[in-house]
């Protein structure tokens, strides 16, 4: 069945979605994107389950509502770019990824398996991904650099980056902080999925990360906080070009585990594996069974 | 050596333009004329290198072709993860460019010495480690390393280096240049250093023994089909460096020495120790302090030539 064809889930495979999903279908797909991500953290006992249900909201408006891309076409020299800097959720990005058309559902089942290019963390060469990511702190300065080619090339290209709130502990994220506004890239959007968790400890408590809005304001940029699931709020946000000559970023408030109730704000869930009856309930609450 | 790099740069820069120079807060007024003939391509990334690296690999991503440039501890360990994941994982075709490499600042103290530098690049897949030796190599191996598919790293001296070569040599990465051809013992010399090493060549002269001196601008790969062939003229072989001794020229050499087997023949290292040189001293005493002269090139070499001939 197709990712699009309605707005009330089923279990079946994803598969490619067109522009125009209204918010309800667009969050019937991330129901059945993040059932096809509990699904792959069985499968392939892969960890950061957790992470990857935090962002599907985030990277489903990206992916139909933001980017201008062309699955069919995925090294098209003048496309928009996102890059998945917290890759650790690199299997929230590969379920986007297929539900978008970028290729087909089964390639899902070898994540993680011998051989698959579906890494753990994002690997070059799979189609849609930009960049490889996993060591955190490297999607903001590549981000850059994408969006400082595009302006040297003189395209009218935007760059996204998607990454976690312990990710802003790296110090590379505030150089490519103080450089971005240096040279007005207007066309470079960071989302931080702020799901107030980080490994092994509350976000807030591991670092002093707050007040993370009013850090990158003064670092220069126009930031704004959000519901990171809230996709009619998220669509009318990340569709929008900037105001004005500064690199935006939204502090998108999320819940780590959202969508399964005992997955939610459950760190325990940044390592554990769900068990076949984990999946079994999971996709019971997902309204996939 | 930076100047050569400069007006270098300069003039292809002008031409070529998908070259784009990133500078770690340096050699501003020495970039003035590049960024006349290339507005809009320099850009000054501040004291900020790790978000250099990445920023360069997100312009290697749009077709450019950056070229970054700093101090070299700076552009090389500070920032050694991101050139792994960012260009080599990606095999992006950045060229880095560190200034002032081996011992070029040993005035300055051991944060700007560079003398592991060679040995962190050249452990990283898809990354090419050159070192030339002088002015004219500089411009040659630049040349090579912009129609690179792949990242490229050019340790280059400071100011003043002379030229050993009359003109830009004929360079492909990967070969190394034969500058004088002997027989019993063979200078592999990469790097600044070039010119000590032909004074150890005159020195063994003196004593009756013509060697062979071999620039290698390129260190990884290793031209090991060059090296190979000079084996059976050459029971011995030294290589010089401005550089230590782990993981450094001398090992890719002795690296590749024993995975082929070689027999025979004799090898002998000359580079830095396994220490930081703690009190100023000029380049030559630094290099003193280390054993890389003439003196001691000659003396070694000689000698063990002469052990081999009595035994």
């Amino acid at each position: 069945m197709s990712a699009t064809a309605s707005a009330s889930p089923s279990a079946g495979p994803l598969g490619a979605g067109p522009l125009d999903l209204t918010v309800d279908e667009m969050e019937a797909t991330a129901r059945r994107v993040r059932g096809r991500i509990i699904q792959m953290s069985h499968g392939a006992g892969a960890h950061h389950l957790g992470s990857c249900l935090s962002c599907v909201d985030i990277l489903i408006t990206l992916y139909w509502r933001a980017l201008r891309i062309d699955p069919a076409s995925p090294e098209a020299p003048d496309r928009d770019r996102l890059i998945l800097s917290k890759g650790h959720a690199a299997a929230a990005l590969y379920a986007v990824l297929s539900a978008r058309g970028f290729f087909e559902d089964a390639v899902l089942d070898t994540y993680n398996g011998d051989g698959s290019k579906l890494m753990e963390h994002p690997t070059p060469g799979l189609a849609g991904v930009e960049a490889a990511t996993g060591s955190l702190g490297h999607g903001l300065p590549i981000s850059l650099g994408l969006a400082l080619g595009a302006r040297i090339k003189g395209k009218d290209t935007r760059v996204f980056t998607v990454m976690s709130d312990g990710e802003c502990n790296e110090g590379s994220n505030w150089e490519a902080a103080m450089m971005a506004p240096a040279q007005s890239l207007s066309n470079l959007t960071a989302v931080v999925d702020f799901n107030k968790w980080q490994a092994t400890g509350r976000s807030r408590e591991v670092l002093a990360l707050d007040p993370l809005v009013d850090k990158w304001r003064a670092f220069g940029w126009a930031a704004e906080e959000i519901d990171g699931h809230d996709m009619a709020a998220l669509s009318q946000h990340l569709a929008a070009k900037a105001g004005d000559d500064r690199p935006r970023v939204f502090i998108a408030h999320t819940i780590k585990g959202r969508g399964v109730s005992f997955m939610e704000d459950d760190n325990n869930w940044h390592y554990r594996l769900p068990k076949a009856e984990d999946v079994e309930a999971a996709e019971r609450e997902l309204g996939l069974r | 050596m930076r100047d050569a790099f400069a007006n270098d740069l300069t003039a292809i820069g002008a031409e070529n333009e998908k070259v784009v120079l990133l500078s770690g807060d340096i050699g501003n007024r020495m970039f003035d004329r590049f960024k006349e003939a290339a507005p809009g391509r320099f850009l000054n990334c501040g004291v900020a290198e790790a978000n250099m690296i990445g920023l360069a690999a997100g312009l290697a991503m749009q077709g450019l072709r950056p070229v970054a440039y700093t101090i070299t501890p700076f552009i090389t360990m500070r920032c050694l993860e991101q050139i792994r994941v960012d260009l080599c994982y990606h095999d992006l075709p950045v060229i880095l460019i560190g200034v002032g490499s081996g011992l070029g600042y040993a005035e300055l103290g051991a944060t700007h010495h560079s003398l592991e530098d060679i040995a962190c690049l050249r452990a990283l897949p898809n990354m090419i480690v050159t070192a030339p030796a002088d002015p004219m190599e500089v411009r040659a191996v630049f040349r090579a390393a912009l129609k690179a598919d792949h990242p490229v790293y050019m340790r280059i001296g400071k100011k003043g280096e002379p030229n050993v070569h009359q003109d830009v040599p004929d360079l492909e990465l990967g070969k190394g240049i034969t500058v004088r051809k002997g027989t019993g013992v063979c200078l592999l010399s990469t790097g600044v250093v070039l010119p000590v090493v032909l004074e150890a060549a005159d020195l063994l002269v003196k004593r009756g023994i013509q060697p062979t001196v071999v620039s290698m601008p390129t260190i990884k790969p290793l031209d090991t089909g060059l090296i190979g062939s000079l084996l059976p003229d050459h029971p011995v072989v030294a290589t010089i460096e401005e550089h230590g001794l782990a993981g450094g020229f001398g090992s890719a050499v002795g690296e590749w020495w024993i995975d082929s087997g070689v027999t025979g023949n004799r090898l002998i290292r000359f580079g830095s120790s396994d220490s930081f040189l703690t009190y100023s001293k000029t380049v030559p005493k630094a290099r003193a302090h280390f054993g890389i002269t003439a003196e001691a090139i000659a003396d070694r070499t000689a000698n063990a030539l002469g052990d081999r001939s009595a035994a």
